[in-house]
């Protein structure tokens, strides 16, 4: 039997809801349990689902849609369901407790707070975000959607108030040694970044990181950042500040190529700094070529970042297909290919980013939820077509847990049916999954692990190719 | 160093908004974390609240208007007869709340118009003053620097207190509060009513102006303050203000000469409300000094007519946002239930727009019995009230909250963005005329009001 409910005026955010209806799936006669926000999206879901779509709700109502085995497993599972949406209890200071701030300026007020990390749903985020602006707050906005018009305003909004407006679609910084967002344990250092790719700089922080260098620094900018609308707005103001920092000796930039004319405005920026300033542009150039020549400018030399081998096992012959969590690095590895087996044959291999909107709608990201990564995983190793399977990890704050736990048994059966599995694995040793238990475990259960990105994509393309790696 | 630098130096001190998954990796690492709670802005507000924060700069706009408003210092100067300053016609009768028109009065409303044309000699019956009633001028007091309680009507032949800025050219007007039972301003129109009123008129009002002559002028602001820590909220207990300015008013009332001298003593002692009207007009000189800055959010009137409930911006001049009147939620006197009640009524929801009220009402354990409530719950009721204002007052303060300003200054544009709606702390009207009180509790101001002020706003700043 079907159970529609529909709570007024109730809002949770996506990822406290999708933790509730996992919750609720697993009391005993749940069938199918969907709770979500009154949305477009969620009631097409519904429907999909074949429930009745209640008429009269608006996006600020919630959905509880359950089909169960019988009408007594109901109170059980709107029992778990309560019981998942309690928040973390507000301070017990008496009853002159001041309630928990509904809003980042209210939480400002009088209190000696500097920064404001904004997830809300991206048509809400500039009210927001200007509001904390105008409290004084630097801003890192998580939330996506934003229209390009608004990210300009909060910008010159943050230029002029000589605040740093990281974001929109930020979803990686490290600010006096505290990761916001996706970011990694790496150690503090005389590295600094400026990054419109949150995967990029995570990955580039990692590879400094294994080399012994630490980070200042990682100021986030959003993905649109060094468009010609934005003008790299927030790039310039970060590589100002990272140029005033003492504790920045050299600072890196990463992002995908620019306009020519933003380009030639970062380049002139970068220098008239007096800190020494490296370029990294995803899709020219891979990360292992910006670590490197972070640690040139440093006086060092970059050494192979670490891998794992993995044992030829005898896998199968066929092609690489690609299981990314993300576009950076998806974009990176394709290049790499493209560098080895001629831009057409790359361009014809199947590599998917998980990460897409076409993949996230209605489920986490793949950082955080692999499931269906894990599926498609399972689906590669019985078509006899693919040869090797190359995947990233990404470790670090925000993300999955234990993911090596999921993936190794997965993996493990790939390997058994003769697909070979390369792992790109982007992680610090402090990180709080472990990264070398993730290594051991992944490579155990028969994949090859890199730290370097790169140096995956070519193993994969070696393997492939029948030959070592 | 610049504030971009000082982010470099040290630890972040984060507070977030959204998914408390970002909040937990930041605690993880062992920083401290404010979490909010956020919530989406109310319906219909989203692209209005876009609007006015592209267009202005809300936070300076509204700094300033809630500066104007706690930098008034109103006092009670003197006497007037309304017809003298205030604009009005021989036929027009000022009332409680937003614009209204007599078919749509409610019976309190309705009876108190009734009272005042029969005051005013317009009408010899009630039956005359209902048939001449379609025929009146109606104006809100709002309108005329005025505000008044409950049915508010004020008419010309009424005296009224007269109140200045001594830090501006602000003036405001509200007639002398009558007492309890049975009272114009629940729209009672007995003949003890008015016999009661040309007391007012004929002795209250000429020996009151002759002792703010000698003993005047009387700081209004400086006994709101002393009142609060003495328990009162400024709306619905005002025993403490009244002891006060009584004080005051006792030496030249007693040092003076000629008749009636204990008779007014004896009035004002025996009204625990003389200072509600006095306490209302102070607010109106700050609302009134507050209101017509370009691009503010904050609510220069929040005021109920019986049958609506209308509020004013700063930044929408003089437009009204009304949605009908709630009713009340409280306790009832005697027999009366929620049956005899009126929806809510009166310009007393002035209190509230200054921050005091509901909003002062961790000052007034004493009051929160009366309303049906608990004193934690009238604290929190305060602090949730921050959460939705501009500014502290700086002399409105709440002992219990070590002393903090009472919440002050509403924004329209918090309210939309929480959800959470002001607190007002009233009394009830019967529905039938001259019932008088038939309780007190708590109401929210109604959320539409907001929704469309914010809209009105967000077309303002596209035209300016």
């Amino acid at each position: 039997m079907d159970h529609v409910e529909v709570r007024r005026r109730t809002y949770h955010d996506s990822v406290r809801l999708m933790q509730a209806s996992a919750a609720v799936q697993k009391v005993p006669g749940v069938e199918v349990a969907l709770i979500a926000m009154a949305t477009d999206l969620n009631l097409g879901l519904l429907e999909d689902l074949h429930f009745d779509v209640p008429g009269d709700t608006t996006p600020d109502d919630m959905l509880i849609a359950l089909r169960v085995a019988g009408g007594d497993v109901v109170a059980g599972a709107l029992a778990a369901l309560d019981a998942a949406l309690v928040a973390a209890p507000a301070s017990d200071g008496g009853m002159t407790a001041a309630p928990p701030p509904h809003l980042l300026s209210s939480a400002a007020r009088g209190a000696d707070l500097n920064l404001g990390l904004i997830s809300v749903p991206g048509p809400h985020a500039f009210v927001e975000a200007a509001d904390a602006l105008r409290s004084g707050l630097n801003v890192m906005i998580f939330s996506d959607n934003v229209p390009v018009g608004q990210e300009v305003a909060l910008k010159r909004l943050g230029v002029e108030l000589d605040l740093l407006v990281m974001g929109p679609d930020c979803g990686t910084a490290i600010v006096g040694g505290v990761g916001l967002g996706f970011a990694n344990a790496v150690k503090p250092g005389p590295v600094g970044i400026v990054g419109a790719s949150g995967t990029g700089t995570q990955h580039i922080s990692c590879l400094l990181d294994d080399a012994g260098v630490g980070i200042s620094h990682a100021l986030g900018t959003g993905s649109r950042d060094l468009s010609t609308d934005v003008g790299a707005l927030a790039t310039l103001q970060g590589l100002a500040a990272l140029d005033e920092d003492p504790a920045t000796e050299v600072i890196v930039i990463v992002s995908k190529p620019p306009a020519p004319e933003i380009a030639a405005r970062v380049r002139e920026a970068a220098a008239a700094c007096t800190t020494p300033t490296v370029m990294c542009l995803i899709g020219e150039e891979t990360l292992e070529d910006g670590a490197a020549a972070a640690l040139a400018a440093l006086g060092r030399e970059a050494a192979p970042a670490r891998s794992w081998e993995a044992p030829d096992a005898g896998h199968r012959p066929g092609t690489v297909k690609g299981l990314f969590s993300g576009g950076t690095l998806r974009d990176e590895a394709r290049m790499v290919l493209a560098g080895l087996m001629g831009a057409e044959a790359a361009a014809g291999l199947e590599m998917i980013d998980f990460g897409d909107d076409e993949y996230t709608r209605g489920r986490p990201h793949p950082m955080i939820d692999q499931r269906l990564r894990l599926e498609h995983l399972g689906a590669t190793a019985a078509d006899p077509s693919f040869g090797v399977a190359l995947l990233d990890v990404v470790l670090g704050y925000g993300s999955h847990a234990d993911p090596a736990s999921e993936l190794a048994p997965v993996i493990e059966k790939a390997t058994e049916a003769g697909l070979a599995v390369v792992v790109s694995l982007c992680g610090a040793a402090g990180d709080p999954q472990g990264r070398d238990l993730q290594a051991e475990l992944l490579n155990e259960a028969g994949a090859a692990v890199f730290l370097s990105n790169a140096a995956a994509a070519r193993h994969a393309h070696a393997l492939a190719e029948g030959g070592a790696a | 160093m610049s504030r971009l630098e000082r982010l470099l130096t040290g630890e972040p001190r984060v507070a977030t908004a959204g998914i408390d998954l970002l909040a937990e990796g930041v605690e993880a690492q062992g920083a401290a974390v404010t979490r909010t709670e956020w919530h989406p802005p109310l319906e219909g507000t989203e692209d209005a609240l876009a609007a006015i924060t592209a267009a202005v700069d809300l936070r300076a706009a509204n700094e300033e208007a809630v500066g104007r408003l706690v930098g008034t210092h109103p006092h009670w100067t003197g006497m007037a007869v309304a017809r003298e300053v205030m604009e009005m016609g021989e036929r027009t009768f000022l009332h409680a709340g937003p614009p209204l028109q007599w078919d749509d009065c409610s019976g309190p409303m309705r009876g108190a118009l009734v009272g005042a044309m029969l005051y005013e000699g317009l009408a010899a019956t009630p039956e005359e003053a209902i048939a001449l009633g379609p025929e009146i001028e109606l104006s809100p007091c709002h309108h005329h620097r005025a505000v008044g309680p409950m049915a508010g009507v004020i008419s010309p032949s009424m005296p009224v207190s007269v109140i200045e800025d001594a830090a501006g050219d602000g003036v405001s007007y509200a007639t002398l509060n009558e007492g309890l039972g049975k009272v114009l301003r629940y729209g009672a129109f007995a003949p003890e009513v008015i016999e009661r009123l040309k007391w007012i008129e004929t002795v209250l009002g000429p020996v009151l102006a002759d002792v703010l002559a000698r003993g005047g002028p009387i700081d209004l602001r400086s006994i709101i303050g002393q009142a609060l820590q003495m328990g009162d909220d400024g709306h619905n207990r005002n025993r403490a203000a009244t002891s006060l300015l009584l004080r005051q008013l006792a030496p030249p009332l007693i040092g003076g000469e000629g008749p009636h001298r204990d008779e007014v003593f004896r009035f004002v002692e025996g009204n625990d409300h003389f200072m509600l009207n006095l306490v209302m007009a102070a607010g109106k000189i700050g609302v009134d000094a507050a209101s017509g800055v370009p691009g503010s959010s904050m609510v220069t009137a929040m005021a109920r007519n019986g049958t609506e409930f209308g509020i004013r911006l700063s930044g929408t001049g003089d437009a009204w946002f009304t949605a009908p009147a709630p009713v009340v939620d409280g306790l009832y006197l005697g027999a009366f239930t929620a049956e005899d009640a009126n929806a809510d009524i009166g310009d007393s929801a002035i209190t509230e727009t200054v921050g005091l009220g509901g909003f002062a009402m961790a000052a007034s354990p004493a009051i929160v019995g009366f309303v049906g409530g608990t004193a934690s719950g009238a604290v929190q009721r305060t602090l949730a009230m921050y959460e939705i204002t501009l500014a502290e007052h700086p002399d409105y303060k709440v002992p219990i909250l070590e002393s903090r300003g009472t919440p002050t200054g509403i924004d329209a544009a918090r309210v939309v963005r929480t959800g959470v709606l002001p607190v007002i702390n009233t009394g009830i009207a019967g529905k039938e005329p001259g019932v008088g009180m038939v309780g007190a509790g708590i109401v929210e101001a109604p959320v539409a009001c907001f929704t469309q002020a914010v809209q009105a706003l967000a077309e303002e700043v596209a035209r300016a």
